[in-house]
């Protein structure tokens, strides 16, 4: 039996404090204790990226991250993506590519594009698909979803 | 459904010194844990029977690449991304580079071990063959000292090795290829992202007057370890690239590996895909 720990953690730029046991998982921490349920659980096993996260800069499967390893972590969640009611530049590009249907992938969706934007300011269709390669979908069949990402670079990026 | 948090416990010790002697005091009781990418897949399907982990992610002796004249060491916390983004990794073991490529997707890659995909011991895990075919040898770490074995002699059987209860893999340490090499590298998988491999053959040669030099031929998911292809590679070995008998090479191989059938494909599809691997492989090598 573990002695629960105060875990501290920097989600969305707000410091964070719990008490939580160790090895509960970091989507967990997030959804239940922080709120935040912008983050989906899809499968469980790291094989849809529906829990996709920022931690530390990297893109990780939530869902497979004990929060002992969190702690001190720098996280960044779908919430974090807006500034206010301003929705970032890849948020904005899912909206007007209807790069969402039923919604449920588009958090990690989000994240990953980010985190690919990022990294590779011009990327080409199959860096994209890369980038994205552990997030499904099953409704968009991707392309609209490609069409968002191609749209931000076009347009100057992930950063405005 | 999941695993029971209540049952579980984690402890995550400041020093591998400390990891190590927790370890020999309670030997077997203590699952090391890095990424946690196989681990916590089991544990979120409610068959993890371990419920007691060490966390060794932030253990800093066992991170980092360090490159030396004639090889390449790796720690064993060294992530598929640290793989991909390494340029020496990139020179001198392209076969790597497309392991890790090929291994799951960016978070699973940003969060996954080279120390844990060996230590995890799967038959279908990517980085082996590559690793087999490198001749790669591995630093084993316990409280009693270090101990180096050969790669292709730690998987002993299905998730046997030769590891003690009270050891960690400590790094893993590849030796440069010198002269003219040859790589070669290919998965099967059901599709290019997120897929565990049906067939995975990662080779290496070294090319001496139009004639095979050195041979190392690794294989995944052909049988319960990753396997070397030692009888093929015999058959080829000092022939020359003009002449190389490809179908009795074929033949050998067969010999080499032990497929079962399971949900990713049948046994007779292992046989006769990895005999293809091997072909499309050869053809490679001889149009150098």
């Amino acid at each position: 039996m573990a002695e629960p720990i105060t875990l501290k953690m920097t989600v969305n730029g707000t410091d964070c404090v719990v008490t939580v046991h160790p090895f509960a998982r970091l989507l967990d921490v997030l959804r239940e204790d922080l709120r935040l349920t912008g983050t989906k659980e899809g499968c469980g096993e790291g094989e849809c990226g529906a829990c996709t996260v920022l931690m530390n800069g990297r893109v990780v499967n939530s869902c497979l991250v004990p929060v002992v390893q969190a702690q001190g972590a720098v996280v960044v969640t779908v919430e974090g993506l807006a500034q206010g009611e301003r929705l970032s530049s890849v948020q904005d590009a899912f909206l007007t590519y209807n790069g969402a249907q039923c919604g449920f992938c588009t958090p990690g969706m989000l994240i990953s594009a980010t985190d690919l934007l990022n990294r590779c300011p011009n990327p080409t269709d199959g860096e994209i698909r890369d980038g994205l390669a552990g997030n499904l979908c099953r409704c968009t069949g991707y392309v609209k979803i490609v069409d968002a990402v191609r749209a931000v670079a076009a347009d100057g990026g992930a950063a405005r | 459904m999941r695993g029971y948090l209540a049952d579980c416990d984690i402890q995550s010790p400041p020093s591998l010194a400390e990891a190590l002697a927790l370890m020999a005091r309670e030997p077997g009781v203590w699952t090391p844990m890095a990424g946690g990418t196989d681990l916590m897949v089991v544990y979120n399907a409610g068959r993890q029977r371990a419920t007691r982990f060490l966390d060794l992610s932030r253990l800093a002796e066992l991170q980092g690449i360090q490159e030396a004249p004639t090889s390449l060491s790796f720690g064993a916390l060294t992530t598929y991304t640290d793989l991909r983004d390494c340029r020496a990794v990139h020179q001198h073991f392209p076969n790597l580079v497309k392991s890790a490529r090929v291994t799951g997707a960016l978070a699973i890659q940003n969060r996954g071990t080279l120390g844990g995909n060996i230590a995890n011991a799967s038959p279908a895990a990517d980085t082996p063959p590559s690793l087999l075919a490198y001749g790669a040898e591995l630093e084993l770490i316990s409280s009693r000292g270090l101990r180096r074995v050969a790669y292709d002699r730690f998987h002993q059987g299905y998730k046997r090795m030769d590891l003690a209860a009270d050891e960690l893999v400590a790094r893993i340490i590849v030796p440069k290829p010198t002269g003219r090499g040859f790589h070669y590298f290919r998965k099967v998988g059901t599709r290019q992202a997120q897929a565990i491999a049906k067939v995975c053959l990662a080779a290496y040669a070294r090319l001496e007057d139009g004639v095979v030099a050195e041979l190392r031929i690794g294989l995944g998911s052909v049988a319960p370890t990753p396997v070397r292809a030692r009888h093929a590679e015999a058959l080829l070995l000092g022939k020359p690239l003009a002449a190389l008998p490809v179908e009795a090479a074929r033949e050998a191989l067969l010999s080499d590996i032990s497929p079962i059938d399971d949900i990713r494909a049948t046994a007779h599809y292992r046989n006769v895909v990895t005999g293809n691997l091997l072909g499309q492989m050869l053809r490679e090598l001889a149009n150098r």
